[in-house]
């Protein structure tokens, strides 16, 4: 009798913190800092190889150790992650995660200014750190983000941002860059039906202003100093790259635009460039390797740009420019599906890029293509810890991301997406048969 | 009258000839990990496939004479995918200019040329349900097909068989066409009174039919016939299936009272994005779904959207498919599928019965397509790597046991049809909202700028 009792104490001693947890079902869960130690783990560093059972302590945002062999602070929290694998988070470099929260709602989207020549505007300023998608975002593990303007031809100044913290500056990830899309002789479905003419006038046209724009900004950069200059944010915003200060990120896409945009840049001397989007960077690899400019590509799952492309061109870019010599990272180019950034770089892995590579496109590259290599991109010490846990290889699609870190802060793995999982798995009621409603048993 | 019996006869034959001409092949794919969906999966087993349909499978299969031999050692096998919602292959989406256009058909638009095709098949794809766009409550008449690329006769695409299907639509698409012309429906009240008022006059038009049938005598005069009312009037009496383009939960749930009233007891919906919030009621009428992956966001109405959806429909027993309608999507339908094991934990015959059997009983077509069985047609999808791992290359893909794709024997430029006129070929940039269909042609002519002053234009569905 004595020992049911006890049972029953024992029970209800284990059950109560169950029923506690269950009671606070609808209550938020929030990030928390400290010293964590992530022990009993594969350990995929990037820069340094893969630490089979390794250990990990992060301290006040940093990385402080990793190794096989690393001592556990006596205050550390400690989580056991019993053999998963641990990598450093997925960079996009290209999305427009934060500015837009629902496409086809004009209110709902800040990343496309009115005008042509706005290199001014300021994607951070935009960047809205509530955004649903940036929580369905991070726990696929994609941890840092590039959010650009587009449109036009100097759409503005995109920033690299981590997707967690409560002002636009707390997420900010430390670098910024002038986003140019370099006249085009191709475009979407929208640009095919102009006439040729059309496109080549639109092009000229667009051509002349960006060589106005840069044009005055080397002018703004030699009368700095004189007390004759007026406010032209526009221009004002271009010098940085002159002065070799900015990164120059220019979109080009069919493989002529892509031979002529290198030969413009090149011919204006700027030497930090990106070269971003490169479709048909495949056709012309080996120019692209010469030039010495990485390149920004992606989307990877996508159409390829010529009807008598073989069908996995787009697939096969990344990989024969990597081949090529040129250093790549991936973008996803999306907004609310910027969590498909490993599928993307899976399909590169398997059409040619192979794993090892298209990892780098996605973590270490991106972070140094981006700037901020010396903070995040791989797990070494002094790093900052924006890291993810994952029951197996993150780039096949069954695989769970089960922990995330980002700037040491430990984020709970919730997102609305699954909390209506949560509430809808087996929702209560189910059906409400006394209502009546629809009587639809099949006749 | 002689030489109309001779004229007869001679568009008979036609017929029969160019029927007869979709290729029905032969082959045994020898030693293969055979994905069967309904009957397991077979280690080290054989499916021969003779004049088109699956005749025998098991180990050691002798191959007969002139059977070409197809080794696929190391390779998975499985049924074609089926894509339950496509674009792909339609010269025109939507007839927009009424909010009821039952009386046309994609089958007078089907494009045999279109590139996509074979794009689909590198993607293991072997059968699509070519649909109408949603810029109308009721729209037009759907095709399933099969992709026999490589033929200029549309009529070779055809899933000989197949029953009708229609599409309807509800929300967003249909409401912003009533707002933009100024009629009914501009809001899903108006939606839900155009389709009961539509079936109501279907019944009327029918009775009017009944009566005159039962009682043919020379003073009755013969209704009028109305290609629109009669297509209704299928649906009513079950020949054609309904695919109703949905999103939220509330609509969903609208229409199956509708068609519970209407004792319509087949419904699949389309895109689906709220489905899961009345799974329990899908499964109880045994309505079933037709819904992206992660597709979400790109409008309000799909803003409240879960990954989870196939998986929370699944879980709940409503039959559920994974679609692309989109060219670029349909060319990995089985990377779709195993996102559900990402969000969600279907099992792997779970998770790719999304793209084979079911959306085949969604489109009426499961007797002879969806899973490898002797007596199913020979449509099959050879992988390298499991077809649920990112890093699962299609190798080959066969229809009616004849191969129309072979990556080992791909060319890049699969155009059938080389425009004369343009001698320099268009870079078309990839736009991922490009690729939503449902409102082609409705989004440029028929709602026009108001559509393009409203951001609408980049996003199609």
């Amino acid at each position: 009798m004595r020992r049911l009792k006890a049972t029953i104490i024992a029970c209800l001693l284990v059950l109560v913190p169950v029923l506690t947890l269950a009671q606070e079902d609808d209550q938020v869960m929030k990030a928390r800092g400290g010293k964590f130690a992530l022990t009993n783990a594969k350990i995929y560093t990037v820069t340094n190889g893969i630490i089979e059972n390794g250990t990990i302590i992060i301290n006040n945002g940093i990385i402080e150790a990793v190794g096989a062999d690393v001592n556990i602070p006596a205050d550390a929290e400690v989580f056991d992650y019993n053999g998963k694998e641990i990598y450093p988070g997925m960079i996009d470099s290209g999305t427009t995660l934060g500015l837009a929260e629902i496409s086809s709602i004009a209110e709902a989207n800040d990343f496309r200014e009115f005008g042509n020549l706005t290199p001014q505007m300021q994607a951070l300023t935009a960047v809205n750190p509530n955004g649903v998608a940036i929580p369905v975002t991070r726990v696929s593990g994609v941890t840092t983000v590039w959010t650009m303007p587009r449109g036009g031809v100097l759409p503005g100044t995109a920033a690299s941002i981590n997707l967690f913290g409560y002002t636009p500056d707390q997420m900010y990830a430390g670098s910024k860059g002038i986003v140019m899309n370099f006249p085009s002789t191709a475009g979407g479905r929208r640009y095919r039906r102009l006439s040729a003419e059309e496109k080549e006038k639109r092009r000229k046209k667009a051509l002349k202003t960006i060589n106005d724009a840069w044009d005055k900004a080397e002018l703004y950069l030699e009368l700095e100093n004189s007390d004759e200059l007026r406010n032209y944010p526009e221009i004002e915003a271009l010098v940085p790259v002159v002065k070799g200060e900015m990164v120059l990120f220019l979109e080009a896409n069919a493989a002529k635009d892509i031979i002529n945009a290198i030969e413009w840049v090149q011919e204006r001397g700027y030497e930090k460039v990106v070269l971003t989007g490169v479709s048909e960077g495949w056709r012309v690899a080996d120019e692209i390797a010469e030039s010495g400019f990485p390149v920004i590509t992606g989307p990877v799952q996508a159409i390829p740009t010529r009807q008598s492309d073989r069908f996995d061109a787009a697939y096969a870019n990344p990989g024969v420019l990597q081949k090529a010599g040129v250093k790549v990272a991936l973008r996803t180019m999306d907004a609310e599906n910027v969590r498909n950034l490993p599928y993307h770089a899976g399909f590169a892995a398997a059409y040619g890029m192979g794993r090892e590579e298209a990892l780098k496109a996605i973590t270490i590259n991106a972070a140094e293509i981006l700037g901020v290599s010396d903070q995040i991109g791989s797990i070494e010490v002094g790093k900052k810890a924006n890291i993810f846990v994952a029951t197996g290889d993150p780039f096949e699609t069954s695989t769970k991301i089960t922990d995330l870190f980002i700037d040491g802060f430990k984020v709970p793995m919730t997102s609305r997406q699954i909390r209506l999982y949560d509430e809808f798995l087996n929702r209560n009621p189910s059906l409400d048969k006394k209502k009546g409603g629809i009587d639809i048993k099949k006749k | 009258m002689k030489t109309r019996y001779i004229l007869f006869s001679l568009l008979f034959l036609l017929c029969a000839i160019s029927y007869g001409q979709v290729k029905k092949g032969d082959v045994l794919i020898k030693n293969g990990t055979v994905i069967t969906i309904t009957g397991g999966t077979l280690e080290n087993t054989d499916v021969l496939v003779r004049d088109g349909k699956i005749t025998r499978i098991g180990k050691g299969l002798r191959t007969p004479r002139g059977v070409e031999e197809v080794d696929a050692t190391g390779l998975f096998v499985m049924p074609g995918i089926i894509d339950a919602h496509s674009h792909i292959a339609g010269s025109a989406i939507n007839e927009g200019t009424s909010q009821v256009t039952s009386e046309v058909s994609m089958e007078d638009v089907v494009n045999p040329l279109d590139v996509s095709i074979y794009r689909a098949l590198a993607g293991g794809v072997t059968s699509i349900h070519l649909m109408h766009g949603s810029a109308n409550v009721i729209g037009g008449q759907n095709e399933t097909m099969k992709l026999r690329y490589g033929t200029t006769n549309p009529d070779d695409l055809r899933f000989e068989g197949a029953p009708r299907t229609i599409k309807f639509a509800l929300g967003e698409n249909p409401t912003r066409g009533g707002r933009s012309r100024g009629i009914q429906p501009q809001s899903r009240m108006g939606v839900e009174n155009m389709i009961r008022n539509s079936f109501t006059e279907a019944l009327a038009y029918q009775k009017k039919w009944k009566a005159y049938e039962a009682d043919k005598s020379a003073r009755k005069v013969k209704p009028e016939y109305d290609l629109r009312m009669q297509t209704l009037v299928d649906i009513l009496e079950g020949d054609i299936i309904v695919h109703c383009h949905s999103y939220r939960a509330d609509e969903i749930y609208m229409l199956l009272k509708v068609f519970a009233d209407f004792k319509i007891p087949t419904l699949c919906f389309q895109h689906a994005n709220e489905a899961y919030k009345v799974a329990p009621e899908l499964a109880e009428f045994g309505a079933t779904a037709s819904v992206f992956a992660d597709w979400w966001a790109y409008k309000l109405e799909v803003y409240y959207s879960t990954a989870y959806n196939a998986a929370i429909l699944t879980e709940n027993g409503v039959l559920t498919s994974i679609n692309s309608d989109s060219g670029e999507l349909i060319r990995h339908l089985f990377h779709e599928a195993a996102k559900t094991q990402k969000y969600g934990d279907l099992t792997d015959d779970e998770a790719l019965a999304l793209i084979t059997l079911n959306p085949a009983k969604q489109l009426g077509i499961d007797k002879r397509v969806g899973s490898i069985e002797v007596g199913k047609d020979g449509d099959i999808a050879i992988f390298k790597g499991h077809p649920l791992s990112i890093y699962a290359i299609p190798q080959m893909t066969f229809v009616d046991g004849t191969k129309y794709f072979d990556i080992s024997e791909d060319k890049a430029d699969q155009r059938i049809y080389i425009n004369p006129e343009s001698s320099i070929e268009d870079v078309i940039l990839f736009e991922e909202h490009d690729t939503h269909q449902c409102m082609d042609g409705a989004s440029m002519a028929t709602f026009g700028s108001f559509l393009f002053n409203n951001h609408f234009n980049n996003h199609k569905h």
